[in-house]
Protein backbone atom coordinates (compact mmCIF):
# COMPACT_ATOMS: atom_id res chain seq x y z
CA UNK A 1 0.00 0.00 0.00
CA UNK A 2 1.34 3.40 -0.98
CA UNK A 3 1.43 5.89 1.85
CA UNK A 4 -0.31 9.09 0.79
CA UNK A 5 0.93 11.10 3.76
CA UNK A 6 4.14 12.38 2.02
CA UNK A 7 2.02 13.52 -0.93
CA UNK A 8 -0.38 15.29 1.44
CA UNK A 9 2.52 17.01 3.26
CA UNK A 10 4.03 18.12 -0.04
CA UNK A 11 0.71 19.47 -1.33
CA UNK A 12 -0.09 21.24 1.93
CA UNK A 13 3.22 23.06 1.69
CA UNK A 14 2.47 24.08 -1.91
CA UNK A 15 -1.17 25.03 -1.38
CA UNK A 16 -1.55 26.52 2.11
CA UNK A 17 -5.04 26.11 3.49
CA UNK A 18 -6.02 23.13 1.36
CA UNK A 19 -7.69 20.69 3.75
CA UNK A 20 -6.25 17.38 2.56
CA UNK A 21 -6.75 14.04 4.23
CA UNK A 22 -6.20 10.44 3.16
CA UNK A 23 -9.18 8.41 1.97
CA UNK A 24 -9.00 4.63 2.42
CA UNK A 25 -9.97 2.62 -0.66
CA UNK A 26 -9.91 -0.97 -1.89
CA UNK A 27 -7.39 -0.25 -4.63
CA UNK A 28 -5.04 1.86 -2.51
CA UNK A 29 -2.06 -0.17 -3.76
CA UNK A 30 -2.53 1.21 -7.27
CA UNK A 31 -4.51 4.41 -6.79
CA UNK A 32 -4.03 6.25 -3.50
CA UNK A 33 -6.96 8.52 -2.73
CA UNK A 34 -7.25 11.80 -0.86
CA UNK A 35 -9.95 14.22 0.12
CA UNK A 36 -9.64 17.80 -1.09
CA UNK A 37 -11.73 20.75 0.03
CA UNK A 38 -13.97 22.09 -2.74
CA UNK A 39 -12.50 25.60 -2.59
CA UNK A 40 -8.95 24.37 -3.30
CA UNK A 41 -9.47 21.96 -6.16
CA UNK A 42 -7.90 24.14 -8.88
CA UNK A 43 -4.74 25.14 -6.90
CA UNK A 44 -4.27 21.51 -5.84
CA UNK A 45 -4.73 20.37 -9.44
CA UNK A 46 -2.19 22.93 -10.66
CA UNK A 47 0.29 21.85 -7.99
CA UNK A 48 -0.16 18.20 -8.94
CA UNK A 49 0.39 19.00 -12.61
CA UNK A 50 3.30 21.42 -12.40
CA UNK A 51 5.42 20.31 -9.43
CA UNK A 52 8.54 18.44 -10.56
CA UNK A 53 8.38 14.98 -9.07
CA UNK A 54 4.59 14.76 -9.26
CA UNK A 55 3.83 15.69 -12.90
CA UNK A 56 0.24 14.51 -13.12
CA UNK A 57 0.04 15.91 -16.65
CA UNK A 58 -2.63 13.51 -17.83
CA UNK A 59 -6.04 13.20 -16.45
CA UNK A 60 -8.06 10.04 -16.62
CA UNK A 61 -11.62 11.01 -15.82
CA UNK A 62 -13.99 13.02 -13.66
CA UNK A 63 -17.15 11.52 -12.29
CA UNK A 64 -19.46 11.88 -9.31
CA UNK A 65 -21.16 9.66 -6.76
CA UNK A 66 -24.45 10.48 -5.06
CA UNK A 67 -25.00 9.34 -1.45
CA UNK A 68 -28.37 11.05 -1.20
CA UNK A 69 -30.39 9.87 1.78
CA UNK A 70 -27.40 8.61 3.77
CA UNK A 71 -25.01 11.56 3.84
CA UNK A 72 -25.44 15.30 4.28
CA UNK A 73 -23.09 16.78 1.65
CA UNK A 74 -24.59 14.35 -0.82
CA UNK A 75 -22.12 14.35 -3.74
CA UNK A 76 -18.56 13.16 -4.15
CA UNK A 77 -16.79 14.52 -7.21
CA UNK A 78 -14.03 12.04 -8.10
CA UNK A 79 -10.96 12.87 -10.21
CA UNK A 80 -8.57 10.19 -11.47
CA UNK A 81 -5.16 11.53 -12.44
CA UNK A 82 -2.18 9.87 -14.11
CA UNK A 83 1.47 10.75 -14.10
CA UNK A 84 2.82 9.00 -17.20
CA UNK A 85 6.46 9.84 -16.41
CA UNK A 86 6.30 8.49 -12.84
CA UNK A 87 3.78 5.75 -13.65
CA UNK A 88 1.66 6.73 -10.68
CA UNK A 89 -1.96 7.53 -10.21
CA UNK A 90 -3.98 9.43 -7.67
CA UNK A 91 -7.65 9.90 -6.95
CA UNK A 92 -8.94 13.22 -5.64
CA UNK A 93 -12.31 13.33 -3.95
CA UNK A 94 -14.33 16.42 -3.17
CA UNK A 95 -17.50 16.51 -1.09
CA UNK A 96 -20.24 18.75 -2.41
CA UNK A 97 -23.70 19.62 -1.17
CA UNK A 98 -26.79 20.09 -3.30
CA UNK A 99 -26.64 23.26 -5.45
CA UNK A 100 -23.06 23.86 -4.40
CA UNK A 101 -20.87 24.72 -7.42
CA UNK A 102 -17.25 23.65 -7.89
CA UNK A 103 -14.50 25.25 -9.96
CA UNK A 104 -13.84 23.62 -13.33
CA UNK A 105 -10.45 22.01 -13.95
CA UNK A 106 -10.64 22.56 -17.72
CA UNK A 107 -8.00 25.28 -17.36
CA UNK A 108 -5.64 22.63 -15.96
CA UNK A 109 -6.51 19.64 -18.16
CA UNK A 110 -8.33 20.49 -21.39
CA UNK A 111 -9.55 16.90 -21.64
CA UNK A 112 -11.80 17.36 -18.61
CA UNK A 113 -14.31 19.41 -20.62
CA UNK A 114 -16.65 16.68 -21.76
CA UNK A 115 -16.41 14.71 -18.52
CA UNK A 116 -17.52 17.76 -16.56
CA UNK A 117 -20.35 18.31 -19.01
CA UNK A 118 -21.44 14.72 -18.46
CA UNK A 119 -21.36 15.14 -14.67
CA UNK A 120 -23.38 18.35 -15.01
CA UNK A 121 -25.89 16.58 -17.22
CA UNK A 122 -26.37 13.46 -15.13
CA UNK A 123 -25.87 14.86 -11.60
CA UNK A 124 -26.64 18.56 -11.93
CA UNK A 125 -23.32 19.68 -10.46
CA UNK A 126 -22.32 23.10 -11.80
CA UNK A 127 -18.68 23.59 -12.78
CA UNK A 128 -17.80 27.27 -12.58
CA UNK A 129 -15.50 28.57 -15.28
CA UNK A 130 -16.42 25.84 -17.77
CA UNK A 131 -16.65 27.43 -21.21
CA UNK A 132 -19.47 25.28 -22.54
CA UNK A 133 -21.53 23.74 -19.74
CA UNK A 134 -24.50 22.17 -21.52
CA UNK A 135 -26.20 18.79 -21.39
CA UNK A 136 -24.25 16.11 -23.20
CA UNK A 137 -26.13 12.80 -23.12
CA UNK A 138 -29.71 13.87 -22.48
CA UNK A 139 -31.70 16.20 -24.72
CA UNK A 140 -31.55 19.92 -24.02
CA UNK A 141 -35.13 20.06 -22.72
CA UNK A 142 -34.73 17.11 -20.32
CA UNK A 143 -36.02 17.71 -16.80
CA UNK A 144 -33.96 16.34 -13.90
CA UNK A 145 -30.59 14.67 -13.56
CA UNK A 146 -30.85 10.89 -14.05
CA UNK A 147 -27.92 9.60 -12.01
CA UNK A 148 -29.10 11.23 -8.78
CA UNK A 149 -30.35 8.67 -6.30
CA UNK A 150 -33.72 10.38 -5.96
CA UNK A 151 -34.37 10.00 -9.68
CA UNK A 152 -36.33 6.80 -10.35
CA UNK A 153 -34.91 4.14 -12.66
CA UNK A 154 -38.17 3.60 -14.49
CA UNK A 155 -40.16 6.70 -15.41
CA UNK A 156 -43.58 6.23 -16.97
CA UNK A 157 -43.93 9.35 -19.07
CA UNK A 158 -46.62 10.24 -21.55
CA UNK A 159 -45.42 10.36 -25.11
CA UNK A 160 -44.51 13.89 -26.11
CA UNK A 161 -45.62 15.32 -29.39
CA UNK A 162 -44.24 18.42 -31.00
CA UNK A 163 -47.28 18.97 -33.22
CA UNK A 164 -50.86 19.37 -32.01
CA UNK A 165 -52.66 16.02 -31.80
CA UNK A 166 -55.50 15.36 -34.22
CA UNK A 167 -57.22 13.15 -31.63
CA UNK A 168 -57.73 13.82 -27.93
CA UNK A 169 -54.98 13.02 -25.45
CA UNK A 170 -57.12 10.21 -23.96
CA UNK A 171 -57.63 8.58 -27.36
CA UNK A 172 -53.92 8.85 -28.05
CA UNK A 173 -53.06 7.16 -24.74
CA UNK A 174 -55.68 4.45 -25.35
CA UNK A 175 -54.12 3.76 -28.75
CA UNK A 176 -50.68 3.46 -27.20
CA UNK A 177 -51.95 1.08 -24.51
CA UNK A 178 -53.79 -1.09 -27.03
CA UNK A 179 -50.69 -1.28 -29.17
CA UNK A 180 -48.49 -2.20 -26.20
CA UNK A 181 -51.02 -4.85 -25.08
CA UNK A 182 -51.21 -6.42 -28.53
CA UNK A 183 -47.44 -6.63 -28.74
CA UNK A 184 -46.89 -8.25 -25.35
CA UNK A 185 -49.66 -10.90 -25.66
CA UNK A 186 -49.16 -13.38 -28.50
CA UNK A 187 -52.41 -14.39 -30.15
CA UNK B 1 -10.88 34.67 -60.26
CA UNK B 2 -11.12 33.95 -56.53
CA UNK B 3 -12.14 37.55 -55.83
CA UNK B 4 -15.29 37.18 -57.85
CA UNK B 5 -16.45 33.98 -56.09
CA UNK B 6 -17.89 34.85 -52.72
CA UNK B 7 -18.62 32.15 -50.19
CA UNK B 8 -20.32 32.48 -46.86
CA UNK B 9 -20.28 30.12 -43.86
CA UNK B 10 -23.09 27.66 -43.51
CA UNK B 11 -23.82 24.74 -41.20
CA UNK B 12 -23.35 21.23 -42.53
CA UNK B 13 -24.69 18.32 -40.52
CA UNK B 14 -22.52 15.23 -40.80
CA UNK B 15 -24.70 12.51 -39.29
CA UNK B 16 -26.40 11.42 -37.09
CA UNK B 17 -27.26 8.82 -39.69
CA UNK B 18 -24.28 8.67 -41.96
CA UNK B 19 -22.03 5.70 -42.66
CA UNK B 20 -18.82 7.61 -42.01
CA UNK B 21 -19.81 8.62 -38.47
CA UNK B 22 -19.58 4.91 -37.48
CA UNK B 23 -22.82 4.97 -35.53
CA UNK B 24 -25.39 7.51 -34.46
CA UNK B 25 -23.21 10.55 -33.95
CA UNK B 26 -23.43 14.04 -35.37
CA UNK B 27 -20.85 16.65 -36.26
CA UNK B 28 -22.35 20.08 -36.67
CA UNK B 29 -19.70 21.57 -38.92
CA UNK B 30 -19.67 25.20 -39.97
CA UNK B 31 -18.04 25.29 -43.37
CA UNK B 32 -16.84 28.09 -45.59
CA UNK B 33 -16.59 26.58 -49.03
CA UNK B 34 -14.69 23.35 -48.47
CA UNK B 35 -13.05 24.52 -45.29
CA UNK B 36 -14.32 23.57 -41.82
CA UNK B 37 -14.23 26.68 -39.62
CA UNK B 38 -16.07 25.31 -36.59
CA UNK B 39 -17.21 21.89 -35.44
CA UNK B 40 -19.53 20.87 -32.67
CA UNK B 41 -20.04 17.26 -31.62
CA UNK B 42 -23.54 16.16 -30.75
CA UNK B 43 -23.96 12.81 -29.01
CA UNK B 44 -26.32 10.97 -26.75
CA UNK B 45 -28.45 9.38 -29.46
CA UNK B 46 -27.46 5.94 -28.15
CA UNK B 47 -27.61 6.76 -24.44
CA UNK B 48 -29.13 3.76 -22.65
CA UNK B 49 -28.33 4.93 -19.11
CA UNK B 50 -26.31 1.81 -18.31
CA UNK B 51 -24.72 3.44 -15.30
CA UNK B 52 -28.16 3.99 -13.77
CA UNK B 53 -29.48 0.54 -14.66
CA UNK B 54 -26.38 -1.11 -13.19
CA UNK B 55 -27.22 0.31 -9.78
CA UNK B 56 -30.29 -1.94 -9.66
CA UNK B 57 -28.64 -5.21 -10.70
CA UNK B 58 -26.24 -7.58 -8.98
CA UNK B 59 -22.53 -7.47 -9.73
CA UNK B 60 -22.73 -10.54 -11.98
CA UNK B 61 -25.82 -9.30 -13.80
CA UNK B 62 -23.89 -6.21 -14.86
CA UNK B 63 -21.38 -8.12 -16.98
CA UNK B 64 -23.70 -8.28 -20.04
CA UNK B 65 -24.03 -4.47 -19.90
CA UNK B 66 -20.32 -4.13 -20.39
CA UNK B 67 -20.59 -6.16 -23.62
CA UNK B 68 -22.95 -3.58 -24.98
CA UNK B 69 -20.89 -0.48 -24.33
CA UNK B 70 -18.09 -1.09 -26.79
CA UNK B 71 -19.68 -3.83 -28.83
CA UNK B 72 -16.56 -4.29 -30.95
CA UNK B 73 -14.45 -5.26 -27.94
CA UNK B 74 -16.76 -6.96 -25.49
CA UNK B 75 -14.00 -9.18 -24.06
CA UNK B 76 -11.90 -6.17 -23.03
CA UNK B 77 -14.93 -4.55 -21.45
CA UNK B 78 -15.79 -7.72 -19.51
CA UNK B 79 -12.21 -7.83 -18.33
CA UNK B 80 -12.10 -4.23 -17.13
CA UNK B 81 -15.29 -4.59 -15.13
CA UNK B 82 -14.34 -7.95 -13.60
CA UNK B 83 -10.94 -6.57 -12.57
CA UNK B 84 -12.63 -3.65 -10.81
CA UNK B 85 -15.00 -5.91 -8.86
CA UNK B 86 -12.19 -8.35 -8.02
CA UNK B 87 -10.14 -5.47 -6.67
CA UNK B 88 -13.09 -4.29 -4.64
CA UNK B 89 -13.86 -7.72 -3.19
CA UNK B 90 -10.25 -8.90 -2.92
CA UNK B 91 -10.68 -11.92 -5.20
CA UNK B 92 -7.70 -13.64 -6.81
CA UNK B 93 -7.86 -15.19 -10.25
CA UNK B 94 -6.07 -18.51 -10.94
CA UNK B 95 -3.20 -18.55 -13.43
CA UNK B 96 -5.16 -20.37 -16.08
CA UNK B 97 -7.98 -17.84 -15.79
CA UNK B 98 -5.51 -15.00 -16.28
CA UNK B 99 -3.90 -16.66 -19.30
CA UNK B 100 -7.31 -17.27 -20.91
CA UNK B 101 -8.19 -13.64 -20.25
CA UNK B 102 -5.01 -12.47 -21.96
CA UNK B 103 -5.71 -14.72 -24.96
CA UNK B 104 -9.26 -13.41 -25.25
CA UNK B 105 -8.26 -9.76 -24.80
CA UNK B 106 -5.59 -10.03 -27.49
CA UNK B 107 -7.91 -11.86 -29.90
CA UNK B 108 -10.40 -9.08 -29.25
CA UNK B 109 -7.78 -6.44 -29.97
CA UNK B 110 -7.02 -8.15 -33.28
CA UNK B 111 -10.71 -8.33 -34.18
CA UNK B 112 -11.27 -4.72 -33.20
CA UNK B 113 -8.20 -3.46 -35.08
CA UNK B 114 -9.31 -5.43 -38.15
CA UNK B 115 -12.53 -3.45 -37.99
CA UNK B 116 -10.72 -0.17 -37.30
CA UNK B 117 -8.27 -0.62 -40.15
CA UNK B 118 -10.95 -1.76 -42.57
CA UNK B 119 -13.41 0.99 -41.74
CA UNK B 120 -10.65 3.58 -41.93
CA UNK B 121 -9.71 2.54 -45.46
CA UNK B 122 -13.39 2.86 -46.28
CA UNK B 123 -13.31 6.46 -45.08
CA UNK B 124 -10.25 7.22 -47.18
CA UNK B 125 -12.01 6.07 -50.32
CA UNK B 126 -10.93 2.44 -50.72
CA UNK B 127 -14.56 1.53 -50.93
CA UNK B 128 -15.46 -1.84 -49.38
CA UNK B 129 -12.67 -4.07 -50.71
CA UNK B 130 -10.17 -3.75 -47.83
CA UNK B 131 -12.96 -3.74 -45.23
CA UNK B 132 -14.28 -7.03 -46.58
CA UNK B 133 -10.77 -8.40 -46.51
CA UNK B 134 -10.43 -7.41 -42.86
CA UNK B 135 -13.84 -8.87 -42.10
CA UNK B 136 -12.69 -12.20 -43.50
CA UNK B 137 -9.96 -12.35 -40.85
CA UNK B 138 -12.18 -10.95 -38.12
CA UNK B 139 -14.67 -13.69 -38.90
CA UNK B 140 -12.08 -16.33 -38.00
CA UNK B 141 -11.52 -14.69 -34.61
CA UNK B 142 -15.25 -14.43 -33.98
CA UNK B 143 -15.51 -18.15 -34.81
CA UNK B 144 -13.05 -18.81 -31.99
CA UNK B 145 -15.21 -16.74 -29.63
CA UNK B 146 -18.28 -18.66 -30.74
CA UNK B 147 -16.48 -21.94 -30.11
CA UNK B 148 -15.58 -20.81 -26.57
CA UNK B 149 -18.69 -19.08 -25.30
CA UNK B 150 -21.40 -19.38 -27.93
CA UNK B 151 -21.52 -15.68 -28.75
CA UNK B 152 -19.67 -13.74 -31.39
CA UNK B 153 -20.15 -10.09 -30.58
CA UNK B 154 -21.52 -9.74 -27.05
CA UNK B 155 -19.48 -12.52 -25.51
CA UNK B 156 -20.29 -12.22 -21.78
CA UNK B 157 -17.45 -14.69 -21.19
CA UNK B 158 -15.48 -13.28 -18.26
CA UNK B 159 -16.78 -13.75 -14.76
CA UNK B 160 -15.80 -12.23 -11.44
CA UNK B 161 -12.99 -14.53 -10.36
CA UNK B 162 -12.08 -15.90 -13.77
CA UNK B 163 -13.91 -16.91 -16.93
CA UNK B 164 -17.26 -18.62 -17.41
CA UNK B 165 -16.08 -21.90 -18.95
CA UNK B 166 -12.79 -23.57 -19.64
CA UNK B 167 -11.51 -23.55 -23.22
CA UNK B 168 -12.92 -26.35 -25.39
CA UNK B 169 -10.43 -28.97 -26.56
CA UNK B 170 -10.49 -27.72 -30.14
CA UNK B 171 -9.70 -24.12 -29.17
CA UNK B 172 -5.92 -24.25 -28.79
CA UNK B 173 -5.24 -25.98 -32.15
CA UNK B 174 -7.66 -23.59 -33.90
CA UNK B 175 -6.06 -20.56 -32.26
CA UNK B 176 -2.58 -21.78 -33.19
CA UNK B 177 -3.69 -22.13 -36.81
CA UNK B 178 -5.06 -18.59 -36.75
CA UNK B 179 -1.88 -17.23 -35.18
CA UNK B 180 0.06 -18.90 -38.00
CA UNK B 181 -2.09 -17.32 -40.67
CA UNK B 182 -2.53 -13.80 -39.33
CA UNK B 183 0.99 -12.38 -39.98
CA UNK B 184 0.58 -13.09 -43.69
CA UNK B 185 -2.67 -11.13 -43.69
CA UNK B 186 -1.08 -8.20 -41.85
CA UNK B 187 1.81 -8.19 -44.33
CA UNK B 188 -0.70 -8.20 -47.14
CA UNK B 189 -2.61 -5.25 -45.72
CA UNK B 190 0.65 -3.42 -45.23
CA UNK B 191 1.80 -4.10 -48.78
CA UNK B 192 -1.52 -2.91 -50.15
CA UNK B 193 -1.99 0.23 -48.11
CA UNK B 194 1.11 1.53 -46.33
CA UNK B 195 2.84 2.58 -49.54
CA UNK B 196 -0.34 3.22 -51.49
CA UNK B 197 -0.15 6.63 -53.12
CA UNK B 198 -3.83 7.51 -52.80
CA UNK B 199 -3.91 6.34 -49.20
CA UNK B 200 -0.83 8.42 -48.36
CA UNK B 201 -2.29 11.48 -50.08
CA UNK B 202 -5.48 11.18 -48.05
CA UNK B 203 -3.91 10.52 -44.64
CA UNK B 204 -0.36 11.91 -44.26
CA UNK B 205 -0.43 15.25 -42.48
CA UNK B 206 -4.18 15.03 -41.87
CA UNK B 207 -5.38 15.52 -38.29
CA UNK B 208 -1.96 16.09 -36.76
CA UNK B 209 -1.76 15.85 -32.97
CA UNK B 210 1.45 16.90 -31.28
CA UNK B 211 2.52 14.92 -28.18
CA UNK B 212 1.64 17.95 -26.04
CA UNK B 213 -1.85 18.22 -27.51
CA UNK B 214 -2.39 14.49 -27.09
CA UNK B 215 -1.38 14.49 -23.41
CA UNK B 216 -3.30 17.66 -22.66
CA UNK B 217 -6.46 16.18 -24.12
CA UNK B 218 -5.92 13.00 -22.02
CA UNK B 219 -5.90 10.75 -25.07
CA UNK B 220 -4.95 7.11 -24.79
CA UNK B 221 -4.42 4.04 -26.91
CA UNK B 222 -3.33 4.18 -30.56
CA UNK B 223 -4.24 7.90 -30.65
CA UNK B 224 -1.61 8.69 -28.03
CA UNK B 225 0.96 6.26 -29.38
CA UNK B 226 0.44 7.63 -32.90
CA UNK B 227 1.63 10.97 -31.51
CA UNK B 228 4.85 9.40 -30.33
CA UNK B 229 4.18 8.66 -26.66
CA UNK B 230 4.97 5.08 -25.68
CA UNK B 231 2.24 4.67 -23.07
CA UNK B 232 0.58 1.31 -22.87
CA UNK B 233 -1.22 0.17 -19.74
CA UNK B 234 -0.18 -3.43 -20.37
CA UNK B 235 3.36 -2.23 -19.66
CA UNK B 236 2.73 0.78 -17.43
CA UNK B 237 0.61 -0.94 -14.83
CA UNK B 238 0.50 -4.54 -15.69
CA UNK B 239 -2.61 -6.63 -15.06
CA UNK B 240 -3.46 -10.30 -15.70
CA UNK B 241 0.24 -11.11 -15.82
CA UNK B 242 1.01 -9.06 -18.95
CA UNK B 243 4.49 -8.43 -17.55
CA UNK B 244 5.34 -12.07 -18.35
CA UNK B 245 4.91 -11.55 -22.08
CA UNK B 246 7.47 -10.06 -24.37
CA UNK B 247 6.11 -7.42 -26.73
CA UNK B 248 6.85 -3.90 -27.88
CA UNK B 249 4.91 -0.65 -27.96
CA UNK B 250 4.75 0.71 -31.51
CA UNK B 251 4.70 4.50 -31.82
CA UNK B 252 4.24 7.02 -34.59
CA UNK B 253 6.32 10.10 -35.32
CA UNK B 254 4.11 12.65 -37.01
CA UNK B 255 0.90 12.10 -35.04
CA UNK B 256 -1.29 12.16 -38.14
CA UNK B 257 -4.02 9.80 -39.32
CA UNK B 258 -1.49 7.73 -41.26
CA UNK B 259 0.60 7.12 -38.14
CA UNK B 260 -2.43 5.98 -36.17
CA UNK B 261 -3.21 3.51 -38.92
CA UNK B 262 0.35 2.17 -39.00
CA UNK B 263 0.42 1.91 -35.19
CA UNK B 264 -2.73 -0.20 -35.30
CA UNK B 265 -1.25 -2.53 -37.91
CA UNK B 266 1.90 -2.92 -35.85
CA UNK B 267 -0.12 -3.52 -32.70
CA UNK B 268 -1.80 -6.41 -34.45
CA UNK B 269 1.64 -7.95 -34.97
CA UNK B 270 2.46 -7.48 -31.29
CA UNK B 271 -0.86 -9.07 -30.32
CA UNK B 272 0.00 -12.09 -32.43
CA UNK B 273 3.33 -12.24 -30.59
CA UNK B 274 1.57 -12.19 -27.20
CA UNK B 275 -0.92 -14.80 -28.37
CA UNK B 276 1.87 -17.18 -29.39
CA UNK B 277 3.48 -16.89 -25.96
CA UNK B 278 0.17 -17.23 -24.13
CA UNK B 279 -0.85 -20.32 -26.10
CA UNK B 280 2.55 -21.94 -25.55
CA UNK B 281 2.59 -21.25 -21.83
CA UNK B 282 -1.07 -21.96 -21.09
CA UNK B 283 -1.04 -23.30 -17.51
CA UNK B 284 -3.32 -26.01 -16.20
CA UNK B 285 -5.54 -25.83 -13.15
CA UNK B 286 -8.90 -24.21 -12.54
CA UNK B 287 -10.12 -21.45 -14.86
CA UNK B 288 -12.03 -19.60 -12.15
CA UNK B 289 -12.37 -19.16 -8.41
CA UNK B 290 -15.65 -19.83 -6.68
CA UNK B 291 -17.44 -16.55 -6.07
CA UNK B 292 -20.83 -16.34 -4.34
CA UNK B 293 -23.64 -15.57 -6.75
CA UNK B 294 -24.94 -12.73 -4.60
CA UNK B 295 -21.59 -11.04 -4.11
CA UNK B 296 -21.49 -8.29 -1.49
CA UNK B 297 -18.05 -6.66 -1.61
CA UNK B 298 -16.95 -4.68 1.46
CA UNK B 299 -17.63 -0.95 1.53
CA UNK B 300 -15.22 0.93 -0.67
CA UNK B 301 -14.32 1.90 -4.19
CA UNK B 302 -12.02 0.61 -6.88
CA UNK B 303 -10.87 1.82 -10.27
CA UNK B 304 -9.52 -0.76 -12.68
CA UNK B 305 -8.20 0.01 -16.12
CA UNK B 306 -7.19 -2.13 -19.03
CA UNK B 307 -5.59 -1.29 -22.34
CA UNK B 308 -8.59 -1.78 -24.57
CA UNK B 309 -8.22 -1.67 -28.36
CA UNK B 310 -9.11 2.04 -28.25
CA UNK B 311 -7.17 3.07 -25.16
CA UNK B 312 -7.55 3.28 -21.43
CA UNK B 313 -10.76 1.52 -20.55
CA UNK B 314 -11.55 2.21 -16.91
CA UNK B 315 -14.24 0.95 -14.57
CA UNK B 316 -14.93 2.78 -11.33
CA UNK B 317 -17.13 0.78 -8.98
CA UNK B 318 -18.35 1.94 -5.56
CA UNK B 319 -19.80 -0.56 -3.11
CA UNK B 320 -21.99 0.15 -0.07
CA UNK B 321 -22.01 -3.54 0.97
CA UNK B 322 -25.20 -4.09 -0.96
CA UNK B 323 -25.78 -6.78 -3.59
CA UNK B 324 -25.53 -4.22 -6.42
CA UNK B 325 -22.98 -1.48 -7.02
CA UNK B 326 -23.72 1.89 -5.46
CA UNK B 327 -22.09 3.53 -8.45
CA UNK B 328 -20.86 2.03 -11.67
CA UNK B 329 -18.92 4.33 -13.93
CA UNK B 330 -17.23 3.58 -17.22
CA UNK B 331 -14.33 5.61 -18.53
CA UNK B 332 -14.76 5.02 -22.26
CA UNK B 333 -11.57 5.59 -24.27
CA UNK B 334 -13.26 6.73 -27.47
CA UNK B 335 -15.31 9.35 -25.59
CA UNK B 336 -12.14 11.06 -24.37
CA UNK B 337 -10.29 10.48 -27.66
CA UNK B 338 -13.15 12.05 -29.55
CA UNK B 339 -12.85 15.30 -27.60
CA UNK B 340 -9.72 16.08 -29.64
CA UNK B 341 -11.70 15.94 -32.89
CA UNK B 342 -12.46 19.64 -32.98
CA UNK B 343 -8.79 20.59 -32.76
CA UNK B 344 -7.96 18.20 -35.58
CA UNK B 345 -10.75 19.11 -38.00
CA UNK B 346 -11.02 22.90 -37.78
CA UNK B 347 -8.97 24.40 -40.59
CA UNK B 348 -9.10 21.31 -42.78
CA UNK B 349 -11.54 20.31 -45.48
CA UNK B 350 -14.77 18.36 -45.02
CA UNK B 351 -13.23 15.30 -46.68
CA UNK B 352 -10.35 15.44 -44.19
CA UNK B 353 -12.80 15.61 -41.28
CA UNK B 354 -14.17 12.21 -42.33
CA UNK B 355 -10.64 10.77 -42.48
CA UNK B 356 -9.78 12.18 -39.05
CA UNK B 357 -12.95 10.78 -37.52
CA UNK B 358 -12.15 7.39 -39.04
CA UNK B 359 -8.64 7.51 -37.61
CA UNK B 360 -9.97 7.98 -34.05
CA UNK B 361 -11.83 4.66 -34.34
CA UNK B 362 -14.91 5.49 -32.30
CA UNK B 363 -17.64 3.16 -31.12
CA UNK B 364 -20.73 5.20 -30.38
CA UNK B 365 -22.19 2.61 -28.00
CA UNK B 366 -19.25 3.29 -25.75
CA UNK B 367 -19.39 7.08 -26.05
CA UNK B 368 -23.08 7.31 -25.17
CA UNK B 369 -23.31 4.25 -22.90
Amino acid sequence: MIDVQPLIDQLTALVPGAELSPCPSADADATPALWVSAAHIVPVALALRDTPGLEFVAFSNVTAVDYHPKRAPRFDVVYHLVSPHRRTRVRLKVQLGLDQPIASVTSVWAGAGWCEREVYDLFGIVFEGHADLRRLMMTEDWVGHPLRKDYPVQVRKDAQTYMPLQITAEEFRANMERDRYSRTRPK
Amino acid sequence: MTDTIKSEPFVLNIGPQHPSTHGVFRIKATVDGEKVIDAEMVMGYLHRSMEKLAEERTYTQNIPFTDRTDYLSSMSNNLGYCLAVEKLAGIDVPDRGNAIRVIMAELQRLASHCMAVGAFTNDTGAWQTPVMWCFREREKILDLFEMTCGARLTCNYMRIGGVAFDLPAAFVPAARKLVQELPAFIDEMEALLVANEIFIARTVGVGVLTPEMATNASLSGPMLRGSGIAWDLRKADSYCGYDKYDFEIPIGYRGDSYDRFVVRLEEMRQSVKILKQALDGLPGGPHSTQVPLALRPPKGEAYARVEGPRGELGYYVVSDEGPSPHRFHIRPPSFINLSALKEMTVGGSVADAIVVLGSIDIVVGEIDR
